[in-house]
């Protein structure tokens, strides 16, 4: 009984272990170290804000759904800002990736931060197949037809099967933007716990705080 | 509906070079995400005067 009761709950594991690896103070900062001051730096949260609007078009296609968005004139309008986000969504992600590929931003113990930036980027992938493949239009029929062979040559066809709209629309709006987000808050949560990756010159005497 | 809403409606047009081959389209985003990328590195960061007076 005794030694249950000195065992460290996992309350109070998490507790600590938050309080030491992201305190408030590193979660919501309001300085950046000099060499953040630059546009390459903006290409993570241009993704974010991206995913933002990508979020709230979508949900408001899904409310209004596809008889709606594929004949009213304001429908077309949010579908096509679902499609123009996810656009630019990836664009920036690209930039992002390569902007951190060549600062080599995984140095530091950052190298989480790359993995889930690596998972997002393939998970966000499969989210955009999936869309294509819920348009209700000759587009998604094509595309989807066209899949179908490849994901049976290499045997996941009955596991997933592209030609199953309600398989794909559910992956689409419910499952893979959950995994999405849950991804990109580790990511983000990643970075502000780690700070930002000094300049690769700068490597030696900055990262002094390596830890 | 506009230029553009005709543009969006084309089949796309490919480019061929040997055994390459990729939509016009598609070869545009590529160029237009090593622009961004070129213009991010180069374009000065407005209000980034401390880091000049420093150098
Ligand atoms: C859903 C897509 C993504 C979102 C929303 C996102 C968001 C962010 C944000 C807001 C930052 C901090 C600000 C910045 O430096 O830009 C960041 C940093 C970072 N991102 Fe991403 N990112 C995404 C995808 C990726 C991908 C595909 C990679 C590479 C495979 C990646 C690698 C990194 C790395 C290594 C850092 C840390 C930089 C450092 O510690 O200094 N991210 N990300």
């Amino acid at each position: 009984m005794s030694a249950d009761i000195e065992k460290e709950m996992w309350t109070s594991k998490l507790r600590k272990g938050w309080q030491k690896n992201l305190p408030i103070e590193k979660l919501l900062p309001d300085t950046q170290p000099a060499y953040v001051a630059s546009w390459i730096y903006l290409f993570g949260v241009a993704t974010l804000a991206a995913l933002g609007v990508i979020v709230a078009s979508g949900l408001v296609l899904s409310f209004e759904g596809a008889s709606w968005y594929h004949y009213s004139s304001v429908g077309h309008f949010v579908n096509s800002m679902h499609f123009w986000s996810v656009q630019f969504f990836f664009i920036f992600m690209v930039v992002h990736l390569w902007g951190k590929f060549w600062m080599a931003a995984w140095r530091g113990r950052r190298l989480l931060t790359w993995i889930t930036g690596a998972l997002a980027f393939v998970g966000s992938i499969a989210t955009a197949f999936t869309g294509y493949l819920i348009q209700t239009n000759f587009d998604s029929q094509w595309i989807s037809y066209e899949a179908k062979d490849g994901f049976n040559s290499v045997g996941i066809g009955s596991r997933f099967n592209v030609t199953n709209f309600g398989q794909m629309i559910l992956l689409h709006v419910a499952f893979l933007p959950v995994i999405i987000g849950v991804i990109t808050l580790i990511h983000v949560l990643l970075v502000r716990a780690k700070g930002v990756v000094p300049p690769i010159d700068a490597f030696n005497n900055e990262l002094g705080e390596r830890k | 509906m506009g230029i553009f809403h005709h543009f969006m409606n084309l089949k796309a047009v490919y480019i061929h070079w040997g055994w390459f081959q990729i939509s016009i389209t598609n070869l545009l985003v590529i160029l237009f995400m090593l622009v961004l990328f070129g213009l991010a590195l180069v374009l000065p960061f407005p209000g980034n005067k401390k880091g000049k007076d420093q150098k």
